[in-house]
């Protein structure tokens, strides 16, 4: 399945500065083991003990993949990803 | 230094005033490249708490694309803390995620005089910089790319 996935700004040292690349797979895991092999040390900043990292959404299409089975999440031929870091903080952990 | 323009930073006081006891939080975007923040977008604190914010995931994905549709970028991202300073936490500087951005941090722990101060966040070193108020960017020193504000 060839998909396209919009990169963040701040991951886009990992894929020279473009800020959409192709990648293939069937799942959000299959495609971020494929964007990895071509984007060494993406996979690192998306991917935590084996589930999508706490403050990163994934969306396929217009979908939050993290109701749709995170990285198990089925994409299909044309499907678009997106990336976005959370937007988050707060005063707690002082 | 952040310059910014007096009704953005009242809007941004005005949103965290109406939130308050909770963590209000928004973005101003503006031009791609510009550094110049022109349009106030209050986003849904989707934790709804006084002690944290977090965007809510789709409505961030609409407000990104229709940023990036615009040409715009988050030139300023918001939020306020309710029972402490106005300076970025722990939590604030592990999760900024946005090295072009300003952070700007709104207090309202003194119900009579907000504090409000910036900072850039890159790579977890929290760095603050002067803010400027100014009534337009026409008037402004900001370079020879200068233009009028939109309508």
């Amino acid at each position: 399945m060839a998909v396209t996935v919009s990169v963040p700004t701040i991951l886009r040292t990992h894929t020279g500065g473009e800020k959409s690349v192709d990648a293939s797979g069937s799942t959000v895991a299959e495609v971020i083991e494929d964007l990895d092999s071509r984007h060494s040390g993406i996979k690192g900043r998306l991917v935590k003990d084996g589930s999508l990292h706490r403050f990163i959404n994934v969306y396929v299409n217009d979908e939050d993949v993290r109701f749709a089975g995170g990285l198990a999440a089925a994409v299909h031929d044309g499907d678009n990803v997106t990336i976005l870091p959370a937007v988050a903080g707060g005063c707690a952990g002082w | 230094m952040l310059m910014i323009r007096r009704d953005l930073v009242d809007a941004m006081v005005g949103h965290a005033r109406r939130d308050h006891p909770d963590e209000a939080c928004g973005v101003v975007a503006g031009p791609v490249g510009s550094d110049r923040p022109e349009r106030l977008i209050e986003m849904i604190n989707a934790e709804r708490s006084p002690t944290f914010y977090r965007f809510d995931a789709a409505e961030q994905l609409r407000v990104w694309r229709a940023m990036d549709a615009a040409d715009e970028e988050p030139v300023v991202i918001y939020h306020s803390h309710t029972a402490t300073e106005a300076y970025p936490s722990r939590t604030d500087t592990s999760y900024a995620s946005q090295p072009d951005a300003h952070y700007v941090l709104v207090s309202t722990r003194d119900p009579d005089t907000h504090e409000l101060r910036s900072y850039r966040i890159i790579d977890g070193a929290v760095t603050e910089e002067p803010v400027e108020v100014v009534e337009s960017y026409m008037f402004s020193h900001t370079g020879a790319d200068d233009v009028p504000d939109a309508p």
